[in-house]
């Protein structure tokens, strides 16, 4: 009989919590506007806000910010939480009703969901005119998100090594860039970086130059559409190409599987890698590491693309994470008005090297050269991003994630057996596939 | 090969306040003689179970309910962050059964359970070694356990630069004069041949120390017996050791099982499930956290779980846990 008391007791209790577990995750019922303050000394309170830049909490340059801010909202304070794994916590912790009170809207959260999470900013009409990149956040015309800053999508490259080996001119084409890399491995032994292990720089920044190839604005929003995405022509096909035939061509580095991407900085700025495939948020970060190594900031260049659609480059603009204030917050007014001060006043984005969100801030001098080169800034549409993720998702193919271009890389190096044709026709099948069951 | 913490069963409370009233030396009184005392109240009962109240509470909020919770997910279509889900009934499971792919990846478990053989053979071997009398015995004792102690991220960490090209694997190779150009960890093969090597090298330890613990256990008389009777040192191992370790060996076969096919920490720090290196759990987490498909992960998780209880159960019915008597 002790037994069965015991079980029962246990499964009560399983069952009691489980229920109760289940029930968790609040929906915010709260409409309101967080509305920017009138009057700085009308807003007060103490705001949390959580960021993915812990090494920005931990050297003081966010206490800096907070200091400056305290200046002009003398009844607001401001805390930070910087952490390392942003993505994976956040999203676990968007589960309660305490998610900070301003935060970086994870990408995992669906976009339909927003409005379950955030406060809306402001309608989208209004908001597009004083901010880039709204059209990413804006669900059923408002806007839930300002971007903490943009960046454009190119390659970076040690210009002096390239200019040692005799290229001082940007490829205008992948079989260009494919003979440049070449002739800089054969002079200088440097050779391309996947960084195959850390994966993420295979994601994003081929990923978010969806859009350099056709110069078209849509690109990434036709995905929804499109049953064959790796399509001959089509933006993807001509990305992955490119990686394929570098990595096929040993162009690359020579074992991808224990790549580094800290120590990739150091090996960039001493000339022993040649380029990489990354947005401009990465430069000033190799710059620093040109300087520590003794290089000169100015040895680190940034090309677009190395395709021209009728004889210019294009190079698209995305936003990196977009600040949100949480539905939940007792503070909306005061997270508000932190996110607008940050945004146009602290100057954060300039230290980046970044695009302001602001229509109204010029590009960063990171950016001069595509300026000085007439490189077309296409300010790339998220509008249909939700189908497009929805559709990604059921496909398991992840363009977002760094499984499928590790996969390519391992059927270019002949780590994995199959063709390219063959891959890109699979690939097309599952989106073609996921496209029918995702259905929305 | 892989060991995962399980939370031992609570013992049976209840056989406490039973013999506690018949102990011996405890002479049986007369009830009625006896004045009432705490022993006879009702709430006597209920002693028990305030001691078990802690470990009880600890174990149910974190065995229990995230397995229930578990079992709830693999019924809807959760994404993992959205406020709502809705009851999909048994399509994820559908889902996972009319997929094959999604059970391709254990054939990589095929990698590790190989290495376990290797890995139980190995430990065998040095736990009887260790057991007789040698120079420096405690020592190399600590040397095999040592690897054990470590966390798996760190052992992950310190592999990574092992295989590196051009790292320790291959200084010590060029050291002997053999100049190997390969890259480790870059193809299906050698990567789970190299993953599955640190996971013996990780968990011959554990095993060890169970296998010298057990071999210790048997008395040293038959030892003694056994060398006046002329025995060899492998007589000794024939017929002393092997009986006498039998149930312990068959603990580590199933521990070896169920670790192989659910590998997880090393390979995901290491290539994070690249190059053919996916093993059912990695596979299990991408599909919750990369493509927030909870339900669907949760279903892989319940599935993984049946697995592995009926592959023990499997076990138990071939090899039954015979009484062992050496004496």
């Amino acid at each position: 009989m002790g037994r069965k008391i015991l079980g029962t007791a246990l499964l009560t209790a399983t069952a009691l919590l489980a229920v109760a577990g289940c029930g968790g995750g609040g929906t915010g019922s709260s409409d309101e506007t967080a509305a920017p303050p009138l009057n700085a000394n009308s807003v007060s309170g103490t705001i949390k806000v959580l960021t993915n830049r812990t090494d920005l909490v931990q050297d003081g340059t966010m206490k800096k910010y907070a200091a400056a801010f305290g200046k002009e909202y003398p009844r607001v304070k401001v805390e930070f939480e910087g952490i390392t794994d942003y993505e994976g916590e956040v999203k676990i912790r968007m589960n309660t009703d305490k998610y900070g009170d301003v935060l970086l809207i994870p990408a995992a959260v669906a976009k339909g969901d927003y409005p379950k999470f955030f406060a809306p900013l402001g309608s989208t009409g209004t908001m597009e005119q004083k901010y880039r990149f709204t059209d990413k956040t804006d669900v059923d015309g408002r806007t839930y998100g300002i971007a903490n800053f943009g960046t454009a999508n190119g390659v970076v490259y040690n210009k002096a090594l390239w200019k040692r080996a005799g290229i001082t001119e940007w490829p205008t084409s992948p079989q260009e860039f494919l003979a440049d890399l070449k002739t800089v491995k054969d002079r200088t032994g440097a050779t391309y970086y996947t960084n195959f292990k850390d994966g993420w720089p295979l994601v994003s920044p081929f990923t978010n130059s969806i859009g350099s190839v056709s110069c078209d604005a849509k690109a990434s929003d036709n995905l929804a559409v499109t049953d064959k995405p790796w399509d001959t022509g089509t933006d993807l096909n001509v990305i992955d190409t490119l990686l394929y035939d570098i990595v096929h061509d040993r162009l690359a580095e020579k074992d991808p599987s224990t790549t580094n991407w800290e120590n990739s900085k150091t090996l960039l700025a001493k000339g022993r890698i040649s380029s990489m495939v990354l947005g401009s948020w990465a430069i000033t970060q190799m710059q620093d590491a040109a300087q520590k190594a003794g290089a000169g900031a100015d040895s680190i260049g940034f090309m677009p693309f190395p395709v021209q659609k009728s004889g210019t480059y294009c190079s698209t603009l995305l936003s990196d994470y977009q600040q949100a204030v949480n539905i939940h917050s007792a503070h909306k007014a005061a997270a508000r008005a932190w996110i607008d001060w940050f945004t146009e006043k602290s100057g954060f984005s300039e230290a980046q090297g970044a695009v302001s969100a602001l229509r109204s801030a010029p590009l960063p001098a990171t950016l001069e050269e595509f300026v000085d080169n007439d490189v077309t800034l296409v300010e790339r549409s998220e509008a249909d991003t939700a189908e497009v993720n929805a559709i990604d998702n059921a496909s398991e193919i992840g363009l977002n994630k760094q499984d499928y271009r590790q996969k390519l890389i391992d059927i270019a190096r002949g780590a994995q057996s199959g063709t390219l044709e063959g891959y890109f026709a699979d690939l097309n099948k599952r989106w073609a596939d996921a496209k029918q069951t995702a259905g929305s | 090969m892989t060991h995962s913490t399980r939370t031992a069963p609570p013992p049976d409370p209840l056989t406490g306040p039973h013999t506690a009233g018949r102990r011996p030396g405890h002479r049986p009184v007369d009830r009625r003689s006896r004045p009432r005392s705490w022993r006879d109240h009702p709430l006597r009962r209920v002693t028990p179970w305030l001691f078990l109240l802690v470990p009880l509470a600890l174990l149910v909020t974190f065995t229990y309910v995230p397995v229930g919770n578990m079992i709830y997910y693999s019924f809807t279509d959760w994404d993992g962050v959205s406020p709502d889900r809705s009851f999909v009934g048994g399509d994820n499971y559908e889902e996972l059964f009319t997929r094959p792919d999604l059970f391709r990846v254990f054939a990589v478990s095929l990698y590790y359970l190989a290495a376990s053989v290797v890995q139980i053979a190995a430990a065998l071997y040095f736990a009887t070694v260790l057991s007789f009398d040698l120079r420096l015995r405690n020592l190399f004792k600590g040397i095999l356990f040592f690897p054990y102690l470590i966390n798996g991220v760190a052992i992950g960490f310190v592999f990574l630069y092992f295989f590196q090209d051009g790292g320790t694997l291959d200084s010590v190779l060029s050291l002997l004069g053999i100049d190997s150009d390969h890259a480790w960890l870059g193809d299906p093969r050698s990567a789970n041949t190299a993953l599955a090597g640190v996971s013996v090298w990780r968990f011959t330890g554990l095993n060890f120390v169970l296998f010298l613990g057990a071999i210790q256990s048997i008395p040293g008389e038959l030892y003694e017996a056994a060398q006046i009777d002329g025995a060899t040192r492998r007589q000794q191992f024939r017929h002393l050791i092997a009986p006498g370790i039998r149930p312990v060996l068959s603990l580590s076969v199933i521990l070896a099982i169920s670790g192989s096919l659910s590998v997880f920490e090393i390979p995901f720090i290491m290539t994070g499930g690249a190059t053919g290196t996916q093993t059912f759990v990695i596979q299990t987490v991408k599909l919750a956290f990369q493509f927030n498909k909870t339900g669907l992960a949760s279903a892989c998780a319940v599935v993984l779980l049946l697995i592995i209880l009926a592959v023990t159960w499997i076990q138990r019915r071939l090899v039954p846990d015979e009484k062992v008597d050496l004496v």
